[in-house]
C-alpha cells in the first residue's frame, strides 16, 4: 500500500468518526438498549433489584386493553388513511400535471400545510372541530346539511376522535405525497401517451394503461412511507385527545409514552417499542420485495 | 377535441383546483384571520365566511403571547436547537457522505450497510431508551441535548454520499494532480459544486426538526429551554382559553418556517421528490 493510500484511509476514518460515533451513541446503542430492557424489569424509581424476566413485558404489552387498541387504532388509522391521502395526492398531482396561470401558486399553497409543525396543526384543528354550534366544521355540516346536521362534540366523542385525527393527518400530509406523484408524472416520457393516442386509446386507458403503469415506484414509496407514519402518529393524539375518550383515539407510541414515560414502566414501555419497530422493519422490508420486483422485469 | 369540450373542462379544472385551496388553504386563513381577532369574535364567526377574513384587525394578540408566555425564549430554543442540528449536521453528514464516496479505506462497505440499515429505525422506537441512557448520564433539560442526537442522521449521510458519487470525478482528479489534500479538494472543489445538495438537507432537515415534540416532552422541564411545539401545546390549555392569542401563537410560530419555505422552494421540493425517486 502506498503512503498516499494509507493517509487516505486514516483521512477517510477521520472524516466518517464523529458521524459514526454519533449513529452509535444515539441510534444504535438505544436500539440494543430497547431490546436489553425489553427482557428485564425495570421501572422509574423502583427500589426492586433488575431482574431478567423472558418474555414476561411482551406477554404483559399484548393483555393490556390501552396497547392492543392502540395497535388496533393504528391498523384502521393506515387502512383509511393511506388510501385517502393517496388518492387525493394523486389527484392534485393530475391537475397540477398541465400548463397553467398560477400553477405554481397553487402547488405552494396545497403543500404549505406539510411544512406546518404537527403540533400547531393539532392546536388550529381542535379549534375546528370546537363543539358547538359555533365550531367551524359543525357551521360548515349544518350549512351544507340546510340545518339538519346536529353540532357534535368531535375530540370527546368516542366514535369521532380517531377519524378527527385521521381527518387532521390526511390535511397535513396530502401536499407531500402529490410532490413526489407530481415529479413522477414529470418523469413518464410524453411520447408514450402519444402512442397510446395513435393507437386509440381514450382518457381512462392512458390512465390505466401508461400513467399508473409509469408511477409504479414513486406509488409504493408513497404508500410504504405513509404506512410507517401511520405506525407513528403521537403529536396529534397527545394534543387532541391524549388518547381519549377512554382509549378510542390511542395509538401504539401514545401507549408507549403513556407506559414508560408517564407511569415509569420502562421495560414494558421498551417492549412495546420494539414490537413497534417489528411492524415498522415488516412494512419496510415489504417495499423493498415490491420494488425489487420491478428491478428485475426490467 | 371540441373548442366548447376544452372550456368545459378547463371550468372544471379551475372549480376543483379552488375546491383543492379551500381544503387546504382554509385552515391556513382562519388562522391568519382569527390570529387579528378579538378572542370572541374567532369561535363566534367561525361558523361563517367572515372567519375567513380579519374584519376589525388588531396586533393586541400578538402582544398577548408575548405577555402570557416567555415567547420569545421559546424562539430562542427553538433556533438554538435548530441552528446546531443543521449547522453541525451538514458538516458531520457531508464528511462521512464523501469519504464513503470517494475514498478508498478499508471498512468502507461496513459503515455504508449500517448507515443503510440504521435507516430503517424510526426515532420512535428509542425515543425511550435513549431518555433511560441520557438521563442516566444526568444529562437533561438543555439545549444541547435536544440537538446533539439528532446532527448524525443516516438519511442526510445518505443523501450526501448519493449526491458525490454522481459528480464528476475529473474535477476532482485535477485538484489532485495540483497537489491538493483530500481535505482540501473536498473543501475547495467538491463543496462548492454541490451547493444544491447542502440546500436541500439544510432546508428539510431544518423543516423536519422545527416540528419536534416528542423529545423534547420528554427531555425538558424548565421553560428556559423548552422550543415552540411544545410552548404551544402548554399555551393551548393555559386558562383562560384565548383562541386569538393561540392563532396569534401559530403565525409567529410557523412564519419563519413559512419564510425559509417560500424562498428556498425549488431546493426543498427537490430535495423531497428526489428523496422519493431514491427512496
Amino acid at each position: 500500500m502506498s503512503p498516499w493510500r494509507r493517509s487516505e484511509a486514516r483521512i477517510a476514518w477521520w472524516l466518517v468518526a464523529p458521524a459514526l460515533a454519533g449513529l452509535g451513541a444515539f441510534i444504535l446503542l438505544p436500539f440494543a438498549l430497547a431490546v436489553a430492557l425489553s427482557f428485564t424489569s425495570l421501572r422509574m424509581g423502583s427500589p426492586l433489584p433488575l431482574e431478567y424476566v423472558g418474555w414476561e413485558n411482551y406477554r404483559l404489552a399484548f393483555d393490556e386493553p390501552g396497547f392492543r387498541r392502540g395497535l388496533a387504532n393504528n391498523v384502521l388509522f393506515a387502512l383509511v388513511v393511506v388510501p385517502v391521502q393517496t388518492a387525493l395526492g394523486l389527484a392534485l398531482a393530475l391537475l397540477l400535471d398541465r400548463r397553467f396561470h398560477g400553477r405554481l401558486l397553487f402547488r405552494t399553497l396545497f403543500f404549505m400545510p406539510v411544512v406546518f409543525p404537527l403540533s400547531l396543526v393539532a392546536v388550529v384543528w381542535v379549534l375546528v372541530f370546537a363543539p358547538g354550534p359555533d365550531g367551524l366544521l359543525n357551521a360548515v355540516l349544518a350549512t351544507l346539511s340546510l340545518g339538519a346536521w346536529e353540532p357534535r362534540d368531535f375530540l370527546n366523542d368516542p366514535a369521532w376522535a380517531l377519524p378527527a385525527i385521521m381527518v387532521t393527518s390526511v390535511w397535513q400530509g396530502a401536499g407531500f405525497q402529490m410532490v413526489i406523484l407530481l415529479a413522477g408524472l414529470q418523469a413518464i416520457p410524453r411520447h408514450l401517451y402519444e402512442a397510446a393516442a395513435v393507437d386509440g386509446a381514450g382518457r381512462m386507458r392512458r390512465f390505466l394503461h401508461v400513467t399508473l403503469p409509469g408511477l409504479r415506484n414513486p406509488l409504493i414509496f408513497v404508500v410504504i412511507v405513509t404506512t410507517i407514519l401511520s405506525f407513528r402518529v403521537f403529536d396529534q393524539v397527545r394534543i387532541m385527545t391524549r388518547g381519549g375518550p377512554q382509549d378510542a383515539s390511542t395509538t401504539v407510541i401514545h401507549e408507549v409514552v403513556r407506559t414508560a414515560f408517564d407511569q415509569g414502566q420502562v421495560a414494558l414501555g421498551a417492549a412495546m417499542s420494539v414490537v413497534f419497530f417489528v411492524i415498522v422493519l415488516g412494512i419496510t422490508l415489504l417495499q423493498r420485495g415490491l420494488m425489487r420486483q420491478r428491478g428485475e422485469v426490467q | 377535441m371540441s373548442r366548447p369540450g376544452l372550456l368545459v373542462r378547463m371550468v372544471l379544472a379551475y372549480v376543483l383546483l379552488l375546491a383543492c385551496t379551500a381544503l387546504f388553504f382554509g385552515p391556513v386563513l382562519f388562522m391568519l384571520a382569527g390570529s387579528v381577532k378579538p378572542d370572541a369574535l374567532v369561535l363566534a364567526e367561525a361558523g361563517t365566511l367572515r372567519a375567513f377574513v380579519p374584519g376589525s384587525a388588531s396586533l393586541e394578540n400578538y402582544g398577548s403571547v408575548f405577555e402570557r408566555v416567555p415567547f420569545a425564549s421559546y424562539m430562542a430554543s427553538s433556533l438554538i436547537i435548530n441552528g446546531l442540528i443543521v449547522g453541525l449536521g451538514l458538516v458531520v453528514n457531508a464528511f462521512a457522505g464523501y469519504a464513503l464516496a470517494r475514498l478508498r479505506w478499508w471498512g468502507r462497505n461496513a459503515v455504508l450497510a449500517l448507515v443503510l440499515a440504521l435507516l430503517v429505525i424510526p426515532f420512535e422506537a428509542i425515543a425511550i431508551p435513549l431518555f433511560y441512557q441520557v438521563s442516566w448520564l444526568g444529562w437533561r433539560d438543555d439545549h444541547l441535548v435536544q440537538a446533539i442526537p439528532f446532527v448524525a442522521n443516516p438519511l442526510a449521510i445518505y443523501l450526501f454520499y448519493s449526491f458525490f458519487l454522481g459528480l464528476p470525478r475529473e474535477l476532482e482528479e485535477a485538484a489532485r494532480i495540483d497537489g491538493a489534500g483530500v481535505l482540501r479538494t473536498f473543501l475547495t472543489i467538491v463543496v462548492p459544486n454541490s451547493r444544491a445538495a447542502f440546500a436541500s438537507v439544510a432546508i428539510v432537515t431544518f423543516l423536519f426538526h422545527w416540528g419536534m415534540y416528542l423529545w423534547p416532552l420528554l427531555m425538558t422541564t424548565s421553560e428556559q429551554v423548552r422550543p415552540l411545539p411544545l410552548g404551544i401545546a402548554t399555551f393551548h390549555t393555559l386558562p383562560p382559553l384565548a383562541w386569538g392569542d393561540i392563532l396569534a401563537f401559530g403565525v409567529l410560530m410557523v412564519l419563519p418556517v413559512l419564510v425559509v419555505f417560500v424562498v428556498f422552494q425549488r431546493w426543498f421540493v427537490q430535495g423531497v421528490a428526489w428523496a422519493g425517486v431514491k427512496g
